[in-house]
């Protein structure tokens, strides 16, 4: 089970206390103020290396009691298969009760990216998804691991984001969000999304991850893996789902992830770092950022503002 | 299994370079077109923390929406959302974070547009610098000024003068100087303790990172290196805070007061006094996660326990024994409002510190600022985007800093409790000592006995109902029954009240709800005196309803909504006033330009299409026998 976790030796404790020290007190303290407010709050775990760092920020906030609240997957049944057995592993090991939740009409029609291509697989088996699991369980406010420095309409977003009944989001009618100060009220029926990382860069995460030993998937460092290469992007093939194009045959390169989501849509990058500091020298050097390998990104220059304000995280 | 052990060996020199000891929050602020979003989108390109695919989607952007030609504008860089894209302006406060081998930054981006104080009042409020962008054609404006007092008002100590566009006046040094000298005397008023200013193009790249070789006359320190140097503001002589946030109970054996350190230093076996309820006890154990700690400082989310048993809540405050917080019910404030519904003095707000949440009432504020001259002027109420100073009182007590002390145990925001908005933002002055110094006189005659001695038992009959909906008919009919049955009795009638006690109020919501705070508590007294108190006012507002309600004891309040439909009321229009008001002769009428909220769990509701006056009035005996107060 060790292949699963990229483990890395401690660095030192003091000095990471300094580095991170406002970061983690900011993110337990909109944590612990959920757990105050909130009438049936949900931890979105989506299994990647920012869930990871929430995850372990949620568990430091309310030790030695476990986190009152309860953790649910939106699985797209497109995630890395290393994704799905890591994610049961880490949730047996803690202890946590996780939900899991599918699309059933989009299962039904086999929805996928290279059926439905990636817009209407994103639209209907994330967002959609998502806004199903949150009206099935009345969960009135969502934690995510979205960082601001992920995009522009990001960078705008509050920490505690208001969605109306119907889970939209309205970038000219935001709360003002002043000091540490955060209003949680709203009406039955409306929700808020909570980013507990909203001040993280991508380098804080991987730093964190370093001093505090945090395990992630080891997506996360390269390795051979079976890829082709689309339109400029490595795509592993995980699953014999994927249909090879004429004259396309996998072959094996040493590759890393960025970021996980749906194996289609997650480009892989060259690499040779196959640790954790070895990634984050890569990282420093890096000129592209760590949305590049998403390809839904790509869809229009307000790609994201567009998901998000019709519910997308 | 990865072998990390052994790379991480080689880490620490990139680790050192990299994690940097501390952040500074620091925020941008300036009128349309002085450059911010350029200035930010050039700090992140000189720091490198703009990536290849970013750069070249601003490329694209640039010819698309740009206002450089075939340069690359910085600005698109930052303004995120796709309508501000295309009208070429920032409209909201955008984070963005870059670092270099110094130390961290997180800006914020704040608007320059007049009716965007809230924005920018958002974004200082973590910030702990300011820079002012004045540019270098158009030296101090009304709105360098405004945002020069804002960032003041916030807390801010430090400000950067960032005059600009320096390359647009041939670098002239006469003119830099001029600005800067035409600046210097608002710190009479602003009192910040460092003002930096720094000539610059953020467009062209002068003096950015390093000394510009077109202003050689200027011998200061380029604009990264003072970001780099300058304190980065902890809150280092506060005496210990520590509000309790939440409180972790696994089970029996373990009670943690979780919360994040809002001063000083907190150490194992301090001696700590617990507020408001004034209770001493000493930290037995600090904890982040499963870590223990001998001391934790400031900014740190933590975790203690204490000696001894205390029942300590979420809104309670650990503070230092020797130096405990003060606390009040009462306070001035400085108020910045932030929502489109004016504050209305008299109503209800929900007051939300960092861990507690009450009820407030504001008083009329005592001024507004003209915040582009620093004047004074009186105010009724505070519009969106007004900065005011106000009293306020809270329904209990709580633990706090005047604001100027320590920025996160002195601020608060106020909710509006129907829209759920945050309405407005607040830093406390200080305690009003008048909650002090005016004591309840004690009676030895209550208002049981009062009532007791009249054989009744005092109540308010609340009629609520629009205008000619027969409030007044019905409590006059009421009045003499009761009269007949030997009660005593008082009617105030809404037309009548203000004639004297209330004449000088209007009709505009503000006065509406100070007519009926008036009314209330004149109603409150005729109770403590044993009458039965009939109150006939249109009321139309759930919300002081309710505040009358809370004035009173348990079942001493009776709401009576007369129920008759808008389109009866104005049939009968038994003063004429609905033809006024159709005609527009007569404002702020409710029912037709002022809303009336309905009760929504009045004890009576008479349906006046159903019954007469006097069935009406009959009805509300019958309801009193049997709630035992006849």
């Amino acid at each position: 089970m060790s292949g699963f976790y990229a483990e890395a030796a401690s660095a030192d404790k003091d000095r990471s206390t300094a580095a991170f020290g406002s970061l983690e007190a900011q993110a337990i303290q909109i944590f612990r103020e959920v757990a105050a407010e909130a009438e049936n709050p949900v931890f979105l775990y989506s299994v990647g290396k920012d869930s990871a760092v929430m995850l372990h920020l949620a568990l430091k906030a309310f030790y030695p009691a476990k986190p009152p609240f309860r953790f649910l997957h939106v699985d797209t049944t497109w995630k890395f298969r290393e994704m799905i057995e890591f994610r049961d592993q880490r949730m047996a090991q803690l202890g946590l009760d996780l939900l899991v939740h599918t699309n059933p009409e989009g299962l039904a029609d086999g929805v996928g990216p290279f059926t439905h291509g990636s817009a209407r697989h994103t639209e209907i088996m994330k967002t959609e998804a998502l806004k199903q699991a949150l009206d099935k369980h009345q969960f009135d406010v969502a934690f995510g691991g979205a960082r601001r420095d992920e995009e522009k309409s990001r960078a705008k977003e509050r920490i505690f984001s208001f969605r109306t009944g119907d889970h939209r989001w309205d970038p000219k009618n935001q709360r003002p969000e002043l000091w540490s100060i955060y209003n949680t009220r709203k009406q039955p029926g409306e929700s808020i999304r909570v980013f507990p990382l909203s001040n993280w860069t991508e380098t804080d995460i991987w730093q964190y991850i370093l001093s505090e030993d945090i395990p992630i998937p080891s997506l996360y460092l390269a390795k051979e893996r079976p890829v082709v290469e689309r339109g400029g992007t490595l795509v592993m093939v995980d699953d014999e789902r994927m249909p090879l194009k004429d004259g396309e045959e996998p072959r094996m390169e040493m590759v890393r992830f960025r970021t996980l989501g749906c194996y289609p849509l997650t480009g892989a990058i060259r690499s040779q770092a196959t640790t954790l500091p070895d990634i984050i020298q890569e990282m420093l050097v890096s000129t592209t950022s760590e949305r590049q390998g998403r390809v839904i990104d790509a869809d229009g220059g307000a790609s994201m503002e567009a998901k998000k304000q019709a519910g997308y995280f | 299994m990865t072998d990390a052990g052994v790379s991480a060996k080689t880490l620490p020199a990139c680790l050192d370079q990299q994690v940097a000891e501390d952040t500074l929050r620091l925020i941008t602020c300036g009128s349309v077109d002085d450059g911010k979003s350029t200035l930010i989108g050039r700090l992140l390109y000189e720091s490198k923390m703009i990536f290849d695919d970013q750069l070249a989607a601003l490329g694209r952007d640039s010819r698309k929406f740009g206002t450089q030609g075939d340069e690359i504008d910085f600005a698109l860089l930052v303004d995120g959302l796709a309508a501000e894209r295309e009208q070429g302006i920032t409209i909201d406060v955008a984070y963005r974070y870059f670092s270099t081998r110094a130390r961290k930054f997180i800006v914020a981006d704040t608007p320059g547009h007049e009716e965007y104080t809230r924005n920018m009042a958002t974004g200082a409020s973590t910030a702990s610098l300011a820079i002012i962008m004045i540019d270098a054609r158009k030296g101090v404006l009304a709105q360098t000024r405004r945002h020069a007092f804002i960032a003041s008002l916030l807390g801010i100590r430090q400000i950067v003068l960032a005059v600009n566009k320096m390359d647009m006046i041939g670098y002239a040094r006469d003119r830099f100087e001029s600005i800067v000298e035409d600046f210097m005397p608002l710190n009479e008023v602003l009192g910040f303790d460092r003002i930096m200013p720094v000539p610059l193009s953020a467009l062209v790249g002068d003096n950015i990172i390093s000394p510009s070789g077109n202003m050689p006359w200027y011998e200061g320190p380029a604009l990264l290196p003072i970001l780099e140097t300058v304190d980065a503001g902890k809150e280092g002589r506060s005496p210990l805070r520590l509000p309790v946030q939440y409180v972790i109970r696994p089970n029996q054996d373990f009670r943690g007061y979780a919360g994040r350190i809002a001063g000083g230093v907190l150490k194992q076996g301090q001696a700590v006094k617990i507020l408001p309820s004034g209770k001493t006890s000493s930290i037995k154990s600090i904890a982040i996660g499963d870590a223990q700690m001998q001391a934790a400082a400031t900014g740190l989310s933590v975790t203690v326990t204490l000696d001894g048993e205390h029942d300590i809540s979420r809104g309670d405050m650990i503070t230092d024994a020797e130096s405990p917080a003060e606390t009040a019910d009462q306070f001035r404030a400085k108020l910045i409002w932030m929502d489109d519904r004016p504050m209305l003095p008299g109503r209800a707000y929900i007051f939300r510190t960092e861990t507690a949440s009450l009820t407030a009432t504001l008083a009329k504020p005592r001024y507004r600022l003209n915040v582009n001259n620093y004047e004074r002027m009186p105010a009724n109420t505070l519009a969106l985007n007004d900065i005011g100073s106000c009293n306020l009182s809270l329904d209990r007590k709580i633990a706090f800093d005047p604001y100027v002390e320590n920025r996160a145990t002195g601020a608060f925001i106020l909710i509006d409790p129907e829209t759920n908005a945050t309405a407005g933002a607040g830093m406390i002055d200080f305690a009003l000592r008048r909650s002090h110094n005016i004591h309840w006189q004690a009676t030895d005659v209550d208002k049981d006995q009062r009532a007791a001695a009249k054989n009744q038992r005092s109540c308010v009959l609340w009629f609520t109902g629009l205008s000619g909906s027969g409030k007044s008919t019905i409590a006059n009919i009421l009045e003499k029954k009761l009269h007949a049955m030997a009660r005593h009795t008082m009617i105030l009638d809404g037309d009548n009240v203000r004639h004297g006690l209330n004449r000088d109020l209007g009709f505009t919501d503000a006065d509406r709800v100070e007519n009926i705070r008036r009314v209330s508590e004149v109603a409150r007294l005729m109770v403590e005196a044993g009458l039965i108190t009939i109150v006939s006012f249109i009321s139309p507002f759930l919300a002081e309803r309710k505040m009358a309600r809370a004035m009173m004891a348990d079942g001493e309040f009776v709401e009576i909504f007369v129920d008759t439909p808008l389109a009866e009321a104005e049939r009968r229009d038994v003063k004429g006033l609905y033809k006024k008001a159709r005609a527009g002769t007569l404002k702020n009428f409710t029912g037709i330009d002022s809303p009336y909220e309905a009760p929504e769990h009045a004890e009576i509701t008479l349906p006046t299409m159903e019954m007469d006056a006097e069935a009406a009035a009959d009805a509300i005996i019958d309801w009193m026998k049997a709630h035992h107060y006849l």
